[in-house]
């Protein structure tokens, strides 16, 4: 087992390397010249030949990219002499437009990536779970199709739409609700979580929507299995049958996809925290990408990469855990 | 008489693995050192409970899976390293049929189409209309057209049939052919089967785990355990006189349409589980649920070898009840199964012998402890007059 | 005494499919009734009408069980009665038995239902009950998941599930027709032996003639959702009324007796 997870970490790792070779090889191939980029607009020739070499841009690609590895796992300097700054472990570089280095720029804003992230995840666990589980079991009824439409627009509807629907209605016209910003969770709970209501329920409805709909599907189909037939003719009261024998094996496919999802949006929700204005590691990306600060985008690109990898990881080693099927024989 | 298909010491192994980790856990040797013989036109039954290897063997002589090891005599040609272009000839004259017919055949082409595909493969032209071929097979031309989702199971088990012999193959492997079929279905599929070896002279080799469906239609029969052969025999000897304890328990095992003759017989009831091919004990892989198995069986892996002329048995100790004359002391503890006069009548079981049935009086079927040899019941289902 | 009586039991599945045709059972306490016919007469639908489970389908006639009317019992009672008086054991003992819990929850679950018992006293009936059916090492296996099972060994445990709260009537569907021949034979003792010790009433339901001449007193040969013929088993298999029956009965293949060059059939499609 040991030895299973040292071999499943390397493969993890060699993903990650091969993402970011990938990733370094579009932004430095890109006509942009990033010493220009990290210059700004208006800068003299001679000083854009000093970023160069302080870069190492004038290196060949290989020994560049050896030379940003080699930055993440063990931190690295830049420039030689007076002039160098040393950039600590682990090292994705110094961003062009506010020259931080980008590691701290990244962590300082996981916190509300993860606020926002996890607060979704919940809601749209329990919602999108709960309008499955009641649909299969009223298969057909007026509350399902109500709730499979339902369902089918909160996937369809853009993410900003929602977004600005909600902020029209609860902030504007009903005024329940602050304008969404950033709240310590530590500082003052309440706040936070009424701070954060929005961004939730606008990443909610397009998940509840597919979680939904796939747990319909599965358990449907675990309540026409063998098993639940026999936990039945056992005489087990209707709700522990549902419960125990059907709910439990449908909710298997979820928890995979559940983790991959939840792994995508730790690395940012892009759209939801830039339409909220919300500092997190998605708005930090957006805003990259915008001002074509490219260390800072490679950063976002495989700190986000290296959550859905782990992510990946950790669902494997959870279904081992809940299937004896696949744990049995180690 | 030559051989038509011959099979020398086949071994099949498979890697096997295990868990999240997918760990090799080792191999298990499906097949383990089998010899075959099938004469031309004969049907050899080869019976075994599942898991004991028989598919494995019929997908090695068919060779829809290469052999680790051994030779595969067809025709005087081996198989058993030919590739695909090179065995194209041979499956001409070497067909399969499948235990599962829907999953057999392609639900999207009609049957004319499937029909046709062996003399596509064979880049021959139909040498006979598929209307012929159908009716040959007890279908109507009508159903040409037709897709196999609108046939019953044994309809498509004909036209599984039908694929196999538009060919004229000389050998026929069916693998369960009639498993999954209904009973007064099975009884249809097993007569055409034997309708159509006496009109093309077809010999067959018969897989299944029923023990009456191989009586009824095979002329030898070899026993499987574990991936191994444990007894052949011809059909009658080996039902009426079946020498390894394996085979004995089997037949003992079946359960008698005859309430009478099942309630008095003593079964063999063989305890525990077959072991996993993947640790298969030493010696006689039977030991472990064997009841004469003795320190030798442990020590020393009994060898095939013939107890009569055409009488094969791997089993140290074998039941010696050739003529019945000379009962081993073993062989009459373990005849209770058996009436007494099963043993003398030895597949000559006349009609005559159901006489006076008609008579049995509730009363007297009531002790079954004073069974008398004389009595017969239950055989009048055997009788002409009893089919209907 | 009589423990089951059905009365023209019929099963509609709507769009015209019968299953069940006017069907007529009896069964007395501690007997075993054998239900034989070809597959799609219509057997598993009537046990599973018996013991109200069938979904989506239009159930009339009579089924009483010891005095009470069941199809027309509230799903309380009939909870109750599920599992406790009548039990059941299906054909194919992996996709039965849930892959994600132990054998003894399973077995413990069953008794939980009907009884006011902690865990570890359930465990211990669980226990108990799988070395009642011959489960060799109950306390180890007990904590096995149903796949690390063999096939003989699954039913095994269907049959200590059934069994544990000694019902009065327990109803095998197919109870060995995935199984081989000498596993089904260990089978086959095992419910002949739990019959003679626990006194349960059983309802034997089979395509395997062979199965019911070893272990039912009576028999209803099915066709068509109806009964054809029914009988002590004897009778029954010595004189077939019906040529249904004598059809059924001739054309299996046996390992015993003269050998036809050809089967007698029953002239059906096929
Ligand atoms: N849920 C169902 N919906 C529609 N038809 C069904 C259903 N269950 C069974 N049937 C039909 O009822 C008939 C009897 O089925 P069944 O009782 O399973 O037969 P048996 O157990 O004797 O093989 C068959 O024709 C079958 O197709
Ligand atoms: S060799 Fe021994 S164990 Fe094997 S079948 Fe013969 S008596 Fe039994
Ligand atoms: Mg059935």
């Amino acid at each position: 087992m040991i030895l299973y997870l040292l071999r499943r970490l390397a493969v993890t790792a060699a993903i990650l390397v091969v993402i970011c070779a990938a990733s370094f090889a579009i932004f430095y191939l890109m006509p942009a010249d990033p010493a220009q980029g990290a210059c700004g607009k208006a800068c003299s020739p001679e000083r854009i030949a000093e970023i160069r070499a302080t870069l190492g841009l004038n290196r060949p690609l290989p020994v560049q990219f050896w030379d940003y590895l080699v930055g993440i796992v063990s931190g690295r300097t830049y420039g030689t002499g007076a002039q160098a700054v040393n950039c600590p472990f682990p090292c994705l570089g110094f961003s062009f437009q506010t020259d931080q280095p980008v590691w701290p720029m990244l962590t300082s804003r996981l916190p509300v990536s993860i606020s926002i992230a996890l607060g979704a995840a919940v809601l749209w666990l329990a919602v999108g779970v709960a309008a499955g589980v009641v649909s299969a079991l009223r298969r057909g009824s007026l509350w399902d199709r109500a709730a499979m439409t339902a369902a089918l627009g909160g996937v369809s509807l853009p993410i900003y739409f929602t977004a600005l629907v909600l902020q029209y209605l609860l902030v504007v016209k009903l005024n329940v609700l602050p304008y969404p910003r950033v709240v310590p969770v530590t500082q003052d709970p309440a706040g936070w979580a009424q701070s954060m209501v929005m961004p939730w329920i606008t990443l909610a409805m397009l998940y509840a929507g597919v979680y939904a709909r796939i747990t319909r599907g599965e358990m449907l189909d675990s309540l026409g299995q063998n098993y639940v037939r026999t936990a039945r003719a056992k005489g087990l009261p209707e709700v522990t049958v549902v419960r125990r024998h059907a709910l439990r094996p449908a909710l298997m496919p979820i928890v995979t996809i559940f983790g991959m999802d939840l792994g995508a949006l730790l690395g940012g929700a892009l759209i939801t925290e830039s339409v909220f204005g919300l500092p997190g590691v998605g708005k930090l990306a957006a805003d990259a990408i915008a001002g074509a600060d490219q260390p800072v985008i490679l950063g976002v690109t495989l700190f986000a990469a290296a959550f859905v990898v782990l992510a990946n990881l950790a669902v494997d080693l959870v279904y081992a855990v809940l299937d004896p099927r696949v744990r049995a024989v180690g | 008489m030559t051989a038509l298909l011959e099979t020398r010491e086949l071994v099949k192994r498979f890697p096997v693995r295990h868990g999240l980790t997918r760990r090799l856990a080792g191999h298990v040797t499906a097949v383990d050192g089998v010899s075959l013989r099938v004469e031309p036109g004969e049907t050899l039954g080869l019976v075994g409970e599942s898991g004991c290897g028989k598919s494995t063997v019929a997908r090695l002589l068919t060779r829809l899976e290469r052999p680790t090891e051994g030779a595969i005599r067809f025709a005087g040609q081996d198989l058993a390293d030919l590739d695909e272009t090179a065995l194209r000839p041979v499956r001409r004259e070497l067909q399969m049929v499948f235990q599962d017919p829907f999953s057999s055949l392609n639900p999207r082409q009609t049957v004319r189409r499937i029909l046709a595909s062996p003399y596509q493969y064979q880049g021959l032209a139909p040498d006979e209309p598929v209307e012929r071929l159908l009716e040959r097979v007890g279908l109507r031309p009508e159903h040409a057209d037709r897709h196999p989702h609108e046939f019953s199971g044994g309809q498509a088990q004909r036209i599984g049939i039908a694929r196999a012999l538009a060919l004229r193959p000389k050998l026929v492997v069916c693998d369960e052919p009639v498993s999954a079929l209904d009973v007064s279905v099975q009884a249809q599929i097993l007569n055409l089967l034997k309708d159509l070896q006496d009109e093309y002279g077809l010999a067959y080799l018969f897989i299944a785990h029923d023990l009456g469906a191989v009586r009824q239609i095979s002329t030898r029969i070899a026993v499987m355990y574990l991936g191994s052969v444990v007894e052949t025999a011809d059909r009658d000897t080996l039902f009426d006189a079946p020498a390894h304890p394996y085979t004995r328990a089997l037949l003992s095992a079946v359960p008698l349409p005859d309430p009478d003759a099942e309630r008095a017989r003593e079964r063999i009831v063989l305890r525990g589980d077959l072991p996993s091919p993947l640790n298969p004990p030493s010696g006689c892989r039977f030991r472990t649920r064997c009841p004469k198995a003795a320190d030798r069986c442990a020590a020393e892996r009994p060898a095939l070898r013939a107890i009569a002329p055409g009488h094969e048995v791997a089993c140290h100790f074998p039941e010696w009840n050739e003529g019945n004359d000379q009962h081993s002391p073993e062989w009459n503890e373990g005849n209770d199964q058996h009436s007494p006069e099963w043993n003398e009548g030895n597949g000559q079981h006349s009609p005559e012998r159901n006489d006076g049935n008609g008579q049995h009086s509730p009363e007297r079927n009531d002790g079954n402890s004073q069974h008398s040899p004389e009595r017969n019941e239950g055989n009048d289902q055997h009788s002409p007059e009893a089919t209907p | 005494m009589t423990l089951l009586t059905v009365r023209d039991l019929t099963v509609d599945f709507g769009s015209g499919i019968r299953a069940v045709d006017g069907l007529d059972l009896d069964l007395d306490t501690g007997q075993v009734l054998g239900v034989v016919g070809e597959s799609g007469s219509g057997k598993s639908v009537t046990s599973l009408a018996v013991l109200g489970l069938l979904q989506g389908a239009t159930v009339s006639g009579e089924i009483r069980f010891d005095g009470r009317e069941l199809t027309t019992l509230d799903q309380r009672s009939l909870r109750r009665l599920r599992g406790d008086r009548i039990a059941m054991v299906f054909q194919d003992p992996l996709s039965c038995l849930n892959p994600y819990y132990t054998v003894a929850f399973q077995i413990a679950e069953a008794y939980r239902a009907h009884h006011r018992a902690g865990r570890r006293e359930a465990h211990k009936v669980a226990v108990r009950m799988l070395e009642r059916v011959g489960i060799p090492e109950p306390e180890r296996r007990a904590r096995c998941y149903p796949h690390e099972f063999s096939g003989g060994m699954r039913q095994r445990v269907m049959i200590a599930m059934a069994l544990c709260l000694e019902p009065d009537l327990l109803i095998a569907d197919e109870p060995t027709t995935a199984l081989d021949v000498t596993v089904q034979a260990q089978i086959l003792d095992l419910l002949r032996e739990l019959r003679r010790e626990v006194g349960t009433a059983i309802m034997l339901i089979t395509h395997d003639m062979g199965v019911v001449a070893g272990l039912a007193d009576h028999v209803v040969v099915m066709h068509q959702g109806h009964a054809v013929e029914r009988g002590a088993v004897r009778d029954v298999f010595r004189r077939p009324q019906q040529p249904y029956t004598r059809g059924l009965l001739a054309c299996v293949p046996r390992i015993d007796g003269p050998l036809p060059h050809r089967l007698p059939t029953l002239e059906m499609t096929g």
